[in-house]
């Protein structure tokens, strides 16, 4: 029961505010013996599983660490390349670690715009009139919260399956954002926040939060 | 339980089958359009949570809420689509089970073993299925 990233967009669709809570060390670990039998693929963003899932490794999964030692894109933090090291022998047993690569600042802005198209198309096919658009979406992974702010201005969290009260969060959120945003003599409207004790403010309240959240369980 | 309508889309994207039991709004273009647009929306929303999605690559959308309806969305192994319109009161998991039931009870029992529909066709044209279909949404909407 977490709450998993926060993103904060404009009423023109795009990006002013983002952070991701989730924890760096999600994916699977998964110590393998000689040969390696995963076939990887590399792509701009590193080495990505494209045959071979087992142990909750899944197709389009990243490389990103082996012994515990960070892996940037081909090469191993010694300048290395990964897939040479993975084709000697006398390196095995050698524990890798797979996980989802999160979206890179372009990705998320894209993201975020697409948002902003959706929200608006589920306005316009609602069965009813003067529906507003997406507040809640549920998937198998996640369940994201929206809050459409009067000048519109969305905030959207991005929370596990099934996490009770994010619309309080929401709520608080956008107070944070007047108070520490929006009364800030440096901050430009409609311009991305970079506001020390809007972040600092904000990680008080996630931390506040995550221990309600979880007293109720 | 209100339930406004009902999309099944083909695995081309082609709107085979609408029906529609209450609906006040309008989308405001016509409804050749319509289907384009909600086929293009639940697309853009099934690529958008796998990117954005911090935990996993595969990830199945299973309904949204606006303030005043919900959407459940329903994909088969064969790729056709099966989205419902109801109100904000529906339990979500009831009516996963509810598109299942449309898919494996009325689906491929009046449209699939139907000799005379047309299963590779533009849309279905089956009074049966529809009466069917019918008769199955009221008894929910009683309950």
């Amino acid at each position: 029961m977490t709450i998993l990233a926060l993103y904060v967009i404009n009423r023109a669709g795009s990006l002013i505010f983002d952070h991701d809570f989730s924890p760096s060390n999600m994916g699977v670990e998964v110590t393998f013996t000689y040969p390696f039998e995963i076939i990887l693929k590399e792509e701009p963003n590193g080495l990505v599983v494209s045959f071979g899932c087992r142990d909750g490794i899944k197709i389009g999964h990243v490389l990103v660490s082996i012994n515990g030692v960070p892996v940037s894109g081909c090469h191993m933090s010694d300048g290395g390349d990964v897939r040479e090291f993975l084709s000697r022998p006398e390196n095995y047993p050698v524990s890798v670690r797979f996980s989802k690569l999160k979206p890179n600042v372009n990705e998320r802005i894209m993201l975020s715009s697409m948002f902003n198209t959706i929200y608006h198309m589920a306005s316009q096919l609602s069965p009813e009139k003067k529906s507003t658009g997406i507040q809640e979406m549920e998937t198998s992974a996640f369940t994201l919260h929206c809050l459409q702010t009067l000048s519109g201005l969305k905030f959207i969290y991005l929370s596990e399956p099934k996490t009770q009260g994010v619309d309080v969060l929401l709520k608080k959120t956008y107070e944070l954002y007047v108070d520490f945003a929006l009364k800030n003599p440096f901050y430009n409207l409609e311009m991305p926040v970079r506001c020390e004790l809007f972040d600092k403010n904000l990680m008080l309240l996630i931390e506040q939060s995550e221990k309600v959240i979880s007293g109720n369980f | 339980m209100t339930v406004y309508n009902i999309y099944i889309f083909n695995c081309d994207g082609q709107c085979i089958y609408y029906w529609q039991w209450e609906r006040s709004g309008d989308s405001n273009v016509s409804q050749v359009e319509e289907f384009k647009l909600m086929y293009g929306m639940i697309f853009s929303i099934k690529s958008l949570i796998n990117r954005l999605s911090p935990i996993d690559v595969d990830n199945q959308f299973g309904s949204f809420a606006t303030n005043k309806n919900r959407l459940h969305f329903y994909e088969t192994q064969s790729k056709l689509k099966f989205i419902l319109n109801t109100d904000l009161q529906a339990d979500t998991g009831k009516v996963h089970e509810i598109l299942k039931e449309i898919y494996t009870g009325y689906y491929v029992q009046y449209v699939v073993k139907n000799p005379f529909c047309d299963i590779k066709g533009v849309s279905i044209e089956s009074s049966l299925f529809t009466k069917k279909l019918n008769c199955f949404i009221s008894s929910l909407s009683i309950a």
